[in-house]
């Protein structure tokens, strides 16, 4: 009954749509577009030494959305028979639509086990992760502050709210503010387990956005700020602080000397093939990787000297 | 105090107030206009979007607004006129009707972001329709739907009766009467209104994020087949619309003219809407003038 | 054509007319659907984390902690939805004088030119983007607000100042609608009574006109406390009850807007979520509910 009720609302919809685009049997064809490419990429298997084609829809994401895109535009300029969309929405939403099937890549800033879990770990069971890059997070602060370093001690106590004033940490004599990011955000995560190695409880007044712009522009106005970021947003506007005297560099990252990065993971639901297999495989060529990974200010994940595990073990390659 | 004292002080301060919110307007489109005109250019509007690169335009974010805007109305309008009329001429006073405009009163004045959550839940996944302009189109169909009601259902109601009797004197049916009498009275109101609504589509963000998607796939401007996915006019692929461009480069942009470019758009977007009000005040002026002159002729 | 079987032969006006009769009448019915579809899926979402057990509600309505990631993660929306009145109450404050002042001088002070100035001026601001107002409360009003009063000038106030220029339009033509339905005899009356055009204002024409304007105050409400991006860009997320105006609260459609994307769907995260939008469907009806009430009033 629901059903009927629905459909029958779509039904009216897409007669307008489709009578505008002026092509009867539209509806058909966009929904194979739309159910992407699984069916498709198998299809394409078949005859994969010839010519790929093919569509993929990759959703997730925003912090990964752009240098997916790109790479994907420069797939598709030696690839013309094959159209990649890269879509935003969040990691969250990346990893619901790639384990439900609706679409072929989720894109996520965290290990998939981390956001399926309970009810839901099966689920994640089913991805497979490609790790195509990484992103190293650098605590900021205002340039004012007048500190150059903190140890992770410091920053725990700054972010727990137990020094509330930058003078106690050496600096000037101006009260702390916190920006950080919801308890939903990739980026806090990442920076509380490797930054903070602990989890910490939202402060009394703190500011919390989810957009690097964003926090980028806060810290940069706000007097006594502090806040995170990842390397491809650092700029003059904020000062990068050393963490435990270590600079946030990318040699420091690749060496594994500076601890605070994560991986960025594009997800398929089971081993992908066809175009979908080209296109992550194209990804993780030398081509790719030192070319718009680094341009985006993302580090190259083959370039890693030291490789890190859901649980967050790290071992030397 | 006297009583012509405090009507004095009264009279000024109610003065300064309203002229205090013509200033906020003068301010805002001030601040908007000084910071974003600079930026315009022809190029800046039929370029595409630079990742980290300065210069980028928004080309393809100005298209997908406009046709969006099209596709919704090409929905909203023959449906809004259908339930706008039928409120208007054959409801009958009593509980089910006075139900109906509960439901219009409410649908205009859902909050937006719950209509895009409940966009994300129904058309973009159990329809399986991804982010797409279709899935665009019919979230914001669901508050500009109750908008085209309300509009055509007043200006039905504004036509003189005398018009409609004459209808039925001369034998004519309620239907011939409604399309050929009262409809023509109606259209300029309706016109009008369907233009300023038309504003609110273009300026809508938090439905579009999560229906029409944050992301834009490359156009080929010379493909016009509907079909092809890069074509500009495939209604079923992702479409960031310029009022989500200007929350994305404001949030998450990586090219440093981020705060230009949202400057420049945000100025794109409210001279849009300017125009969008201009045109709606000459078109039902023409409009209205045109249909009373023939009107006289014959 | 079995409706009227008597008739051998349906005249062409006769199938027009039922023709256009079972259209609108779909029309009518597409908006009973699409309503009742959109109060079951965001009910279905929302309900479900109080029928599965996974939050109470009196976790959810009365709690203050909101930790959805710690490790014995709580889900009080306390904080949202305490936020969400304060914006709303502060926002509407602020307007509902402001509004009033610049209905009064369209209709009572200068009829002549006022409405010239002030109606394109209302319908302007009425169609400037949310995403507009919320760039230029990030780059305007925050750094104003900081220099001024103690404080990250991001916070609770504003979020307020943001929204009371977005309500103005709505208040203000609601309210102008109103004052100049006023029966002009009762105007005259009181003039001829002597009375100054103050007196007139504050003791005839609002007394009566009130719950016309209170139903312009409380559309607007409507509005702000649906407003979404706008807000969320100014008024610094923080989850808590804030303890001073200027200091960093969230409100539903905030924390909304920040999580929705970065939580998986069917997870007791992304469901709290929903029962938070399913708290502003509610809203919603309330407030439509006020303006019924309001109206009738306005009638007798």
């Amino acid at each position: 009954m629901q059903f009927k009720k629905k459909s029958w609302i779509m039904a009216l919809a897409l007669t307008s749509v489709v009578a505008l685009s002026a092509c009867g049997n539209n509806g058909g064809n966009n929904a194979a577009t739309n159910n992407t490419g699984n069916n498709t990429a198998a299809n394409n298997t078949q005859n994969s030494s010839a010519e790929l084609s093919g569509s993929i829809l990759a959703s997730g994401s925003t912090a990964l959305q752009p240098l997916v895109e790109q790479v994907a535009e420069r797939f598709m300029e030696t690839n013309t028979g094959v159209d990649i969309q890269v879509q935003g929405g969040g990691s969250g939403t990346g990893l619901t639509q790639v384990a439900e099937k609706q679409v072929d890549i989720g894109n996520s800033d965290v290990f998939a086990e981390e956001k399926l879990k309970d009810d839901d770990a099966e689920k994640a069971a089913a991805l497979v992760d490609h790790q195509v890059a990484v992103v190293a997070i650098a605590a900021v602060s205002h340039p004012d502050a007048g500190v150059d370093s903190l140890t992770k001690q410091q920053l725990v106590d700054i972010f727990t709210g137990k020094i509330k004033n930058w003078s106690e940490v050496g600096g000037a004599d101006q009260a702390i503010q916190i920006i950080n990011r919801p308890a939903s955000s990739g980026t806090r995560a990442t920076f509380e387990t490797f930054a903070l190695g602990t989890k910490t409880e939202d402060l009394q007044g703190s500011i919390q956005e989810d957009s690097s712009g964003t926090v980028k522009k806060m810290i940069g106005e706000t007097p006594g700020a502090i806040g995170y970021l990842a390397l491809s947003y650092l700029d003059d506007s904020v000062k990068t602080l050393n963490y435990d005297g270590v600079e946030p560099s990318v040699d420091n990252v690749i060496s594994g000397d500076y601890p605070v990065w994560a991986y960025q993971h594009m997800y398929t639901n089971g081993e992908p093939t066809g175009a979908v297999k080209a296109f992550l495989d194209y990804f993780l060529t030398d081509e790719v990787q030192t070319t718009d990974v680094v341009e985006l200010g993302y580090i190259p994940a083959s370039q890693m000297q030291v490789s890190r595990d859901v649980e967050g073990n790290v071992t030397t390659k | 105090m006297k009583p012509r004292t405090a009507d004095k002080i009264a009279t000024t301060v109610i003065v300064a107030l309203a002229l205090l919110i013509v200033a906020i307007l003068i301010g805002l489109l001030g601040y908007i206009l000084v910071r974003g005109l600079g930026h315009i250019s022809w190029d800046f509007l039929t370029s595409a979007p630079q990742k980290i690169r300065a210069g980028g335009g928004v080309g393809p974010q100005l298209f997908n607004s406009l046709f969006l805007l099209v596709l919704t109305l090409l929905i909203t309008v023959p449906l809004g006129l259908g339930a706008g009329i039928f409120m208007a001429e054959y409801a009958r006073p009593g509980r089910l009707t006075n139900f109906i405009r509960l439901i219009v009163e409410v649908l205009s004045s859902f909050p937006s972001i719950i209509v895009g959550l409940f966009g994300l839940l129904l058309i973009v996944n159990y329809f399986d329709l991804g982010f797409s302009l279709v899935s665009g189109a019919l979230a914001l169909t669901v508050f500009n739907l109750p908008l085209m009601v309300r509009i055509t259902e007043q200006a039905f109601r504004a036509v003189p009766k005398q018009q409609k009797e004459a209808g039925f004197a001369l034998g004519l049916s309620k239907w011939k009467i409604v399309t050929s009498v009262l409809l023509p009275v109606a259209l300029p109101t309706i016109i009008t209104g369907t233009i300023l609504s038309a504003g609110r589509v273009f300026g809508e963000a938090a439905a579009l994020m999560f229906t029409a998607g944050m992301s834009s796939p490359r156009l080929d401007f010379s493909n016009w087949n509907p079909l092809s996915p890069s074509s500009p006019l495939n209604p079923f692929r992702p479409a960031e619309t310029l009022a989500v461009h200007i929350w994305k480069v404001n949030s998450e942009g990586l090219a440093p003219d981020a705060a230009e470019i949202a400057a420049g758009a945000s100025a794109v977007l409210v001279i849009t809407v300017l125009i969008f009000n201009l045109a709606a005040r000459f078109f039902g002026r023409y409009i209205y003038r045109k249909l009373t002159a023939s009107k006289r002729m014959n | 054509m079995s409706v009227k079987p008597k008739k051998t032969r349906l005249e062409k006006h006769h199938i027009e007319d039922l023709i256009g009769r079972s259209y609108m009448s779909l029309c009518v019915l597409l908006l009973v659907v699409i309503i009742v579809s959109m109060v079951y899926f965001v009910a279905s979402k929302g309900l479900a984390n109080f029928f599965s057990g996974k939050v109470s509600l009196s976790e959810f309505f009365g709690g203050t902690k909101w930790a959805p990631d710690a490790e014995t993660p709580s889900y009080g929306a306390l904080p949202f939805i305490s936020g969400s009145f304060l914006v709303t109450l502060l926002a509407a404050l602020i307007a509902s004088p402001l509004s009033i002042c610049a209905a009064l001088f369209m209709t009572e002070i200068v009829p002549s030119w006022g409405k010239k100035l002030l109606q394109p001026v209302i319908e302007l601001l009425s169609g400037i983007p949310s995403v507009v107002y919320g760039f230029v409360g990030l780059s305007v009003i925050v750094p104003f607000l900081r220099d001024t009063f103690p404080g990250q000038g991001i916070g609770v106030f504003a979020g307020a100042l943001v929204l009371s220029v977005m309500i103005l339009p709505t208040i203000t033509s609601v309210a102008a609608d109103a004052l100049a339905a006023l029966p002009q005899n009762l105007k005259e009356s009181s003039f001829a009574l002597g009375a100054t055009r103050w007196q007139t204002i504050s003791r005839v024409i609002l007394p009566t006109t009130f719950p016309a304007i209170m139903t312009g105050v409380v559309l607007g409400m409507a509005r702000a406390f649906g407003e979404a991006l706008a807000v969320q860009m100014v008024i610094g997320n923080a989850p808590f009850v804030p303890k001073s105006l200027f200091e960093s609260a969230s409100t539903l459609t905030s924390v909304i807007t920040l999580s929705m994307g970065n939580t998986t769907m069917g997870s007791t995260h992304n469901n709290a979520l929903w029962s938070m939008a399913l708290v502003l469907m509610l809203m919603t009806f309330l407030f439509v509910l006020v303006v019924r009430m309001l109206e009738r009033r306005n009638k007798i």
